[in-house]
């Protein structure tokens, strides 16, 4: 554990980080916004603190796997905190230090949980940088769940390492992982690409093309209007949206596989994709099902339905109606498909399809046990077997998910005084990187107090690095050379 | 002929055993020199002790003038490399060799006259799983035989008394089944051949062999023995080569519960079968069957490498209620102690193998020669050459073929026919012609007929 060269590296990204801060300054001097000097003041600050901790600081040793643990939380937390400073200094939103936070924060992990109303009236600076936030947080996620998870063998992650047998056989993307890196953000770069201009082709205007594609393919969820992708009123837009929320909750390892060999039958041969679409297509039916029944709370009950259904699934967090407010068993269900997330490598939050299946099949495996109490089982997705040793990180993982949401729930109600179905959906949302959740937080989270805000923001951390990568640090071994 | 036989495994033995009692001029190379003592004391051959693969050893046990080499060692690596040293210095007309790795098996282009030169390739697990297979898909079989390329089969079936046809005169099987051609080619009562003629009567218990294209062979099989169900449950002992070739090869269409004692080639088993219920355990465990629930299964198949517990097993099975049981037995001793018993089928992997390598030792060109009976009989599908003034066959009514005594014809494939022998047939050249043979003395006769003539006169 050498500090030096981890606060070196942080540096450099904290740098490479203020250069960001440069672009919404080009928005605010095409629009004439008063925002330059926030962002300038952001730039500077920025930079200095990257430059104080890159220059002075020697590399004199390579970094190691388990120094990624501590680099990625800093990442995260340290982009974080610099990421609110054009909001906290920012006089139209005339933010607390802690709401200017969680916006970043919630932006960086692509949550999407957003504590600004009348978003509407805005300066477009401040609005495209919420949308850059959470378009370089998705990049950051796909590194990090491509490359930098697997590595470290986080939650059963290992399945992905480029050197075991995955689920596709060779997702081995390229040999390093700069290489891999760049490969990816080429992709990326690509889908955003498609998906901003499949979004002006549908008729929104190029600036809400652009912000609305850095959300949609991050899987974020803010947007420039209060009322969301509902703003628009159009079903050309939804089902632009519907379409890449779908694909950006796909395995981007999958997707360079895929594209790369112009093959698509690896889509269906991945069994992931294969639930992760199931799932998709059951709860959209079952929300469009029961709207149907209700006719006095929607009038197009099937196009809201799908469109609600696969924005929740996803983690992505679009709303056109108030879904909290919707009948039966409809808002519960689609918090519940949030928890189970997209697949493991895309910019969706939540525990991650394979681990669903996982779970799944080893709970089979254990009834087959049971039946034949001699019996050898192994769980395999399509033809390969899984480890014994990714199944049970997988379980300790969905463990851990659940002790830590019911710890947070109830430590949310310990702070505040709210009702338990907003406790509840806020760390459901929050910790699934969702987004809006049900009761009090179904639109923003404005309301609750700031004890709350911080620890949702752990939170959405905890989500966003997969849970273990936060844990392990909290544990003295770590610290111990 | 003079054969050299690598390896005195007990594939080894029983060619050799086989081979020499057919007056072929027998060697064979092994490096036990205990074992080959034993060999020479019992069979009439000779002995060379040494590694097979080493061109010195192979010239001492007189390769130059062999007309075949069969390497069937326990290694697939000694038995490719023997046949390349006897193809690049000694030009041995035919090499035979056993290769049973799967790797080698899957790349065909391996095995020709430029890379490994290998004539014929055997695999004696592969034989026997198939053998188990069409076994399975015939309930009731004690034998099911594949002739032209499993067009024709020959069964042989275990008469029931009570079934339509026993009890009855083999002429009215034309009348019982008109649309389907069959002939009863021989019959076994008591473990003594008798040749059948139209007056012969079919009792029970009488061990029938009967030929009949594939897609008759249920409808024959239910007018001779009891109509057995369609297997559905089976239960395979031992997850060696046989037990997960076996596995793989059903899976699909029945439902398979696999034994296995190793804990290690367990999770092998469980990873490489997709619909197979893999057990850890002992086989002879009678807790453990009974908790499989082993009186609901149709058909138990012990194949481990272990004699006795695949017999004791099989008989424990049979006891607890299993339909049929199928044993592997390797040593042909227990073949006879357990025959007639509890165990329905005893399975020779020797023997199937001996099947294989028989072709290619015959004189006249023959496509297929299946071992039965432990070697006693004999069936053999033989191309007929030539024209009426060269062939003793060809040009000829069936009835006016000189056959040596305790020999039918079975059976004639023209092209994708098949006819079932009446008398009236005329044999045309390339006729695939099926024989059966009760005793096994009369081949160099049934050879000699099917020889185009000229050439040696």
């Amino acid at each position: 554990m050498h500090l030096s060269v981890i606060l070196r590296v942080t540096g450099i990204l904290l740098t490479l980080f203020s250069l960001a801060l440069l672009v919404p300054v080009i928005v605010a001097w095409i629009y004439a916004e008063a925002t330059i000097p926030t962002f300038a003041m952001a730039f500077g600050v920025t930079l200095v603190a990257g430059l104080l901790l890159w220059l002075p600081m020697r590399s004199d040793r390579e970094l190691r796997a388990r120094d990624g643990f501590l680099i990625t939380a800093l990442f995260y937390v340290s982009l974080g905190l610099f990421g609110a400073i054009p909001i906290y200094l920012a006089e139209s939103t005339s933010l607390s230090f802690t709401d200017a936070a969680f916006e970043s924060l919630s932006g960086l992990t692509t949550t999407g949980a957003t504590v600004i109303t009348g978003l509407d009236e805005l300066p477009k600076s401040i609005l495209f940088y919420r949308q850059l936030l959470q378009w370089f947080g998705g990049m950051g996620i796909i590194v990090l769940a491509v490359a930098i998870l697997p590595m470290l063998g986080i939650g059963g992650m290992q399945l992905y390492r480029a050197e075991s047998p995955g689920p596709v056989k060779d997702t081995k993307l390229t040999p390093r992982i700069t290489e891999t890196a760049k490969a990816l953000w080429y992709l990326y770069l690509g889908i955003t690409v498609m998906c901003a201009t499949s979004y002006w082709a549908a008729g929104m205007s190029v600036f809400d093309a652009i912000c609305h594609s850095f959300s949609t393919v991050a899987i974020g969820g803010f947007s420039t209007h209060d009322a969301s992708i509902g703003h628009f009123a159009n079903p050309g837009i939804e089902a632009v949206a519907i379409v890449f929320m779908i694909f950006s909750g796909i395995n981007f390892g999958l997707h360079f596989v895929a594209w790369n060999r112009k093959n698509p039958v690896y889509y269906l041969q991945d069994m992931e994709v294969r639930l992760y679409v199931f799932v998709l297509i059951g709860v959209s039916a079952i929300v469009s099902g029961i709207l149907a029944q209700h006719p006095d709370t929607i009038d197009t009950p099937l196009r809201d339905g799908i469109f609600q259904a696969v924005s929740i699934a996803t983690t992505t967090g679009f709303t056109t109606s108030n879904f909290s407010l919707w009948p039966s068993v409809a808002p519960v269900l689609l918090l519940f498909a949030a928890f189970a997330g997209g697949c493991a490598g895309s910019t969706a939050g939540g525990i991650k399809m394979v681990r669903v299946l996982l779970i799944y099949l080893q709970g089979l495996r254990e009834i087959r046990r049971l039946i034949h109490p001699n019996g050898v089982f192994s769980v395999k997705l399509g033809k390969q077997k899984v480890p014994d040793r990714v199944v049970e990180a997988v379980w300790s993982f969905f463990s851990a998910y659940v002790i830590i949401f019911v710890t947070m729930v109830c430590l949310v109600m310990a702070l505040s005084d709210l009702d338990f179905t907003t406790a509840f959906s806020a760390v459901g949302a929050c910790l699934s990187n969702l987004g809006p959740g049900l009761g009090e937080v179904a639109l923003n989270y404005q309301a609750l107090p700031d004890a709350v805000k911080w620890l949702l923001m752990f939170a959405m951390l905890l989500g966003r690095l997969e849970i273990f990568t936060v844990l392990v640090l909290l544990t003295p071994a770590f610290w111990r050379r | 002929m003079k054969i050299l036989i690598l390896g005195g495994g007990q594939v080894g033995e029983t060619l050799a055993e086989h081979l020499a009692s057919e007056a072929f001029d027998v060697t064979l190379v092994d490096r036990d020199e205990e074992r080959l003592a034993e060999l020479r004391d019992r069979l009439d051959i000779q002995t060379i002790a040494g590694w097979a693969s080493h061109p010195d050893v192979l010239r001492r046990a007189g390769i130059e003038d062999a007309d075949m080499l069969i390497a069937v060692t326990g290694s697939d690596e000694v038995n490719m490399i023997a046949c390349q040293v006897s193809h690049t210095h000694f030009h041995t007309p035919r090499k035979i060799a056993r290769v049973r790795a799967a790797a080698y098996l899957d790349r065909e282009d391996l095995f020709d006259k430029d890379h490994v030169p290998i004539d014929v390739l055997i695999n004696p697990e592969q034989v026997v799983t198939e053998q188990i297979r069409r076994l399975l898909e015939h309930p009731g079989a004690l034998q099911v035989l594949d002739f032209a390329e499993g067009r024709v089969q020959l069964v042989a079936v275990r008469a029931h008394a009570g079934s339509p046809l026993v009890g009855q005169e083999l002429r009215y099987v034309r009348k019982q089944l008109p649309n389907v051609s069959t002939r009863v080619a021989a019959i076994f009562r008591r473990g003594s051949p008798i040749l059948p003629t139209g007056g012969t009567t079919i009792e029970a218990d009488d061990e029938v062999f009967f030929i009949a294209a594939a897609e008759h062979i249920n409808a024959v099989m239910g007018e001779i023995t009891r109509v057995e169900r369609a297997f559905k449950r089976i239960m395979i002992v031992g997850g060696g080569h046989i037990g997960e070739r076996l596995a793989s090869a059903i899976e699909p269409y029945f439902s398979v519960k696999l034994i296995e004692r190793n804990r290690s080639r367990c999770e092998h088993l469980a990873e490489s079968l997709h619909n197979t219920v893999v057990l850890q355990g002992d086989a002879t465990d009678q807790d453990l069957l009974l908790e499989e629930n082993i009186e609901q299964v149709d058909a138990f198949c012990a194949v481990t490498n272990d004699d006795e517990v695949n017999i004791m097993s099989s008989l424990m099975a049979k006891r607890l209620g299993v339909r049929q049981v199928m044993t592997l037995i390797g040593k042909p001793a227990y073949v006879d102690l357990v025959q007639g018993g509890d165990i329905d089928i005893a399975i020779s992997p020797q023997h199937t193998t001996t099947s294989e390598v028989l072709k290619y030792v015959r004189r006249a060109d023959v496509a297929r020669a299946h071992s039965l009976r432990r070697g006693a009989a004999e069936a053999i599908e033989a191309i007929a050459h030539g024209d009426a003034k060269n062939s003793k066959v060809v040009g000829k009514y069936v009835k006016e073929i000189d056959l040596p005594p305790g020999t039918t014809i079975g059976a004639i494939v023209r092209g994708n026919e098949v006819l079932v022998t009446y008398s009236d047939v005329v044999v045309q050249s390339e006729d695939h012609v099926i024989l059966f043979l009760t005793d096994k003395k009369y081949i160099p006769q049934v050879e000699r007929l099917f020889q185009v003539g000229l050439s040696f006169f």
